[in-house]
């Protein structure tokens, strides 16, 4: 392990708070009073820090592959400890001292880090696909789970043909319910990926002007997915894994990761992070570009009931690892591998312009159809408030070209927040670009990345 | 791209998009689609929406806005970005007035309050020349938009991009009219006087841009605009309010004269006597009330003539010393001041300003004379009696009790015509216990030059603990000097000591967190940490004791925040010399 971390930035920090609440609390903590303790060294951050109770709290900040931990009861992670003890790392504070040497880690600290390291070496070093215990069992449950999916995706068929038999001009009439209980016998027959399209289905009806276009659209590629499906075995090798994958059938990432050839080295961007509630689940998507080659990754992480998920990447940063992407037609889901890097702070990335991104999207399609989005970073492009009487809404414009796509905002004060950075000036933006127009995620100025 | 390419053998026929979608709407029971059958219709919509999405191109772009100006202020250093982000996100949720008004109980038991330290990190990043990152731009905004007292600052910190934000946002329509509006100097830290260049950031605004917002702008606007203006040329501030004088709402009128009372001047007068004439009483009131600190004026004139009737150097006691009354100051220990109220209030007097029914429970003639005297020039009683500085007529006796509705009267005089020398003498006047400073002792301290106020400040905190001191502080400039602050904390103390509840102190304890200097915030360290002993602890109802340092936790850790965001801003520490 190095002594001599390269710091964070402050914005990287607090880009790793999961939630608003904890930004502020942990900002409100950066000061050295309530710090009894604060020291550095051996690639870690530990302090003690006063709270309500007469005991103070224990923060061990593991910089090295961004690790936390803390004796304080907050089910947040970080807590804000952990993200008051790094404020003060990153902003220099005199109060974090160094530490000198080894000893100088406290039995407390050095305990959980020694442990988390060797964790940490034990699995990299594990030798690749350990065997299932019982093959033949786990091939007999992959066989009945098989014929469930396939029962559903018939039925999923009947009931899509049966749609269109009596005509779409009924489906606003239909409700929720039916839709629910189609969604339901598709939980039942172990297809999540089919029971979240058929919820996406229910809610389209009467959705604005153009909703039977929508629908079409979506029922079509419905039934692209459950023929495809059913005739699984006649199609290339990967547009088949895109298809069980789309169904629901998930890769175990162990196993991913144990295929050493599969496995791409390289120093990866963090470009964009997004959380968002899916059920009881905290579903965070971490969005990686690799420096060299420009190919995307996207990361999932999550996290139980109030939990915030464990992977922590601060937007703008740029680590060391290898990923296995999942296989597909358009590989972009990923699962990192142990042993990465601590991330350092990154220039802007290079980017594309409007009509490459499109390209690309349309490139992404030819090999896995239901793909709704592309990520991108746009370079050089400016964003355009409506025009005047037009009934378009916001739009990117290169500013090479005279070429611009339709603009989406993940919420209103991003849509501000874009226009204030550019100012009319041309700007770096990552983002998804797909049918739908381009949603931003992260925009770098002045070569900070700021999360919209 | 696979746009418009339909020459491979496989490849279904194209049909177009919308003749799809009118044969899904109806249904094959009711028509049979393209393909022949509801799946053959749900494979051709597959391959058109395919085809359709993979083969998108970008639209044309059109015109662009032009960009906004370059702002070539300096960068903000990154601990003051993030510091901003904190304040914006705080005072963006709306809390902060409630929890920062005087007496809310559960204000001590919270972290410092950061959307009020807003107004003076403003002022400071200012001062420094630092521009806004754009990043923050529609906090702060926004934050402006919901609190006008920090429009003109945030205006002036958010810089050129602001106007240019607000035309694509009608919510920061504000940010637009701001262009005529230079910032009020008034909320510069410190009490320090602008400068010309800090008075007025702006480029001056075109005349016919000032007489555009006089005309259409929100009444808000209007005030602002004509305070502006005023400052900047006392006769063109005159001029703008001519324009309209006569059509604006009597309401209005009121506001607008109010604001011709900054570089008020003889100039003014044929205007403010016209005023006298006006049809709402309110407006001639004000009107007499401006002319009468126009020492000048024809009404000032009147007014003395009045005054120096009914006040006059009267023989003592006994008529034997009234021989001496026209004498020089020699003659102090035997003289007194004699009052001969007047005996009606006339229709000359009535239109000089003169209210002629007194509020209920109050005597006519008092009254009358109360006015009199007040619109009366003060510099020229010394003059009328024998000589004497105001400290010495104050010290005069008053004959036949006259003497508290005489001083009251001479007090709101030295308020209007902002007399130092009166004002001073009157806060000087010995408190005896029980009396009361005559008027308002904390519109008489406006009066007086910063470095008094704070001083008298700081013996009335010691001679009368904080009960209240509020106003009184509240007119003395920040940092509180050493003499000040000290007088502060050793009340406070002294409370604490009392057993008083804290937040019957609330609001000057708010007000000595951000009106402290930040570098004595370790000073209260070890009252902020002397708790309440075993009562905090064993669960039941905390004493008042608890509560005490928490105010004091509470106090520290915004001095604290006030240090660090100085530092942030690279603003030089504190003088030594303090």
């Amino acid at each position: 392990m190095t002594g001599q971390q390269v710091r964070w930035t402050a914005e990287q920090v607090l880009a790793l708070a999961p939630d608003a609440a904890s930004r502020k609390a942990g900002g409100k903590l950066a000061t050295p009073g309530p710090w009894s303790l604060a020291a550095q060294g051996e690639g870690a951050l530990w302090g003690l820090c006063r709270g309500s109770g007469s005991k103070p709290y224990q923060t061990v900040v593991d910089l090295v592959g961004a690790g936390y931990k803390c004796s304080c009861p907050s089910r947040k992670f970080p807590c804000k400890h952990a993200l008051a003890l790094l404020l003060l790392w990153a902003e220099k504070d005199p109060v974090v001292a160094d530490g000198a040497g080894p000893e100088s880690v406290p039995d407390w600290a050095e305990k959980w880090l020694s442990g988390r390291r060797e964790r940490a070496e034990s699995k990299t070093a594990r030798p690749a696909g350990e065997a299932p215990a019982d093959p033949e069992a786990a091939r007999r449950r992959a066989e009945r789970r098989a014929q469930r999916i396939t029962a559903g995706a018939e039925e999923l068929e009947q009931r899509l043909t049966d749609l269109l038999r009596t005509g779409l001009a009924g489906a606003e009439q239909l409700g929720y319910a039916e839709w629910d209980e189609t969604a339901a016998r598709m939980v039942d027959a172990q297809a999540p990926g089919l029971a979240t399209r058929v919820r996406e289905l229910a809610s389209i009806p009467g959705s604005g002007p153009g909703w039977p276009g929508r629908l079409l659209a979506d029922c079509a590629l419905l039934r692209l997915l459950t023929q495809g499906y059913l005739r699984r075995e006649e199609l290339p090798e990967e547009l088949a894994a895109t298809v069980r994958a789309q169904v629901g059938l998930s890769t175990d990432a162990a196993t991913l990761l144990a295929d050493d050839s599969a496995r791409l080295a390289g120093d990866w961007l963090v470009l964009g992070q997004r959380d968002s509630q899916e059920g009881r689940l905290t579903v965070r998507r971490v969005w990686l570009m690799e420096r060299g080659s420009g190919r995307f990754a996207l990361v999932l992480s999550f996290g139980a009931a109030g939990q915030a998920p464990e992977l922590v990447l601060p937007v703008g940063t740029v680590f060391e690892a290898s990923l296995a992407y999942y296989p597909g037609g358009s590989p972009l889901r990923a699962v990192l591998g142990e042993g990465r890097s601590a991330p350092v702070p990154a220039s802007a990335p290079e980017g594309v312009g409007v009509e490459a991104a499109l390209a690309r999207y349309g490139d992404a399609l030819r090999s896995d159809p239901w793909i709704e989005a592309w990520p991108a970073v746009l370079h050089d492009v400016v964003p355009l408030p409506p025009r005047e009487g037009a009934e378009d809404g916001w739009r990117l414009a290169d500013s090479a070209s005279d070429t611009a796509v339709p603009l989406s905002f993940p919420s209103e004060s991003a849509r501000w927040q874009l226009a204030a950075i550019s100012g009319g000036t041309p700007i770096t933006v990552f983002g998804e670009c797909g049918h739908g127009g381009f949603l931003p995620q992260t925009v770098w100025s002045d070569g900070e990345a700021i999360t919209l | 791209m696979t746009t418009g390419k339909q020459t491979d053998a496989g490849a279904p026929p194209e049909v177009a998009w919308e003749e799809l979608v009118t044969a899904a709407l109806l249904g094959e029971e009711r028509r049979p689609p393209p393909g022949g059958s509801a799946t053959a219709l749900l494979d051709l919509a597959a391959v058109a929406t395919v085809r359709q999405r993979a083969g998108l191109r970008p639209a044309q772009a059109g015109p662009r806005p032009e960009p906004a100006p370059h702002d070539p202020r300096g960068k903000l250093p990154p601990a003051a970005v993030r510091r901003l982000g904190q304040f914006l996100s705080r005072s963006s949720r709306g809390g902060y007035r409630a929890a920062s008004g005087a007496g809310s109980h559960g204000a001590n038991r919270q972290g410092p309050d950061l959307g009020e330290l807003l107004p003076e990190w403003l002022a400071i990043a200012n001062s420094q020349g630092f521009g806004a990152p754009s990043a923050l731009l529609p906090q702060l905004l926004d934050a402006a938009r919901a609190r006008t007292d920090l429009r003109s600052e945030v205006l002036t910190f958010a810089g050129p991009r602001a106007p240019w934000l607000a035309r694509l946002n009608p919510d920061w329509r504000f940010a637009l009219r701001g262009g005529a509006l230079p910032r009020d100097p008034r909320a510069l830290p410190d009490g320090r006087e602008p400068t010309e260049e800090a008075a007025c950031p702006e480029p001056a605004a075109d005349e016919q841009s000032v007489r555009q917002l006089w005309e259409e702008g929100l009444f808000a606007e209007r005030v602002s605009l004509l305070t502006a203006v005023r400052r900047r040329d006392p006769a063109a501030g005159r001029e703008l309010l001519l324009t309209t004088w006569s059509s604006e709402r009597a309401e209005d009128r009121l506001m607008f004269l109010d604001s011709l009372r900054r570089g008020l001047s003889p100039a003014d007068e044929p205007f403010l006597d016209r005023a006298l004439g006006d049809r709402s009483k309110n407006v001639r009131a004000t009107a007499a009330e401006l002319l009468a600190t126009l020492p000048e004026s024809a009404l000032a004139r009147r007014m003395w003539e009045r005054a120096s009737g009914c006040v006059s150097l009267g023989p003592a006691g006994s008529p034997a010393d009234g021989a001496a009354a026209g004498g020089a100051a020699a003659d102090g220990a035997a003289a007194r001041v004699a009052v001969d109220p007047p005996q009606e209030c006339d229709a000359a007097m009535v239109r000089d300003g003169v209210v002629a029914t007194p509020p209920k429970g109050r005597g006519k003639r008092s009254w009358w004379l109360v006015q009199t005297v007040e619109s009366a020039p003060l510099s020229r009683w010394t003059a009328h009696l024998g000589g004497r500085s105001p400290a010495e007529i104050l010290a005069l006796p008053v004959a036949d009790d006259w003497r508290d509705e005489l001083h009251a009267a001479w007090a709101w005089a030295a308020v209007r015509q902002r007399d130092t020398a009166w004002a001073e003498a009157l806060l000087g006047l010995p408190v005896r216990p029980g009396g009361e400073i005559p008027g308002d002792p904390a519109r008489l301290l406006a009066v007086l030059p910063q470095q008094d106020r704070a001083r008298w400040a700081a013996g009335f905190v010691a001679a009368h603990g904080l009960a209240d001191a509020f106003r009184v502080l509240g007119t003395c400039s920040v940092p509180w000097p050493v003499e000040l602050a000290k007088a502060v904390m050793d009340a406070l103390e002294i409370a604490r000591e009392a057993g008083s509840y804290p937040w019957s102190f609330s609001g000057v304890l708010g007000l000595a967190e951000r009106s402290l200097d930040p570098a004595l915030a370790e000073q209260f360290v070890p009252l902020a940490t002397r708790r309440g002993g075993s009562e905090a602890e064993d669960g039941a109802r905390p004493g008042a004791a608890a509560y005490w340092s928490d105010a004091f936790d509470r106090l520290v850790l915004t001095l604290r925040i006030r240090a660090t965001m100085r530092e942030e801003l690279e603003l030089p520490g504190p003088s030594p010399a303090g």
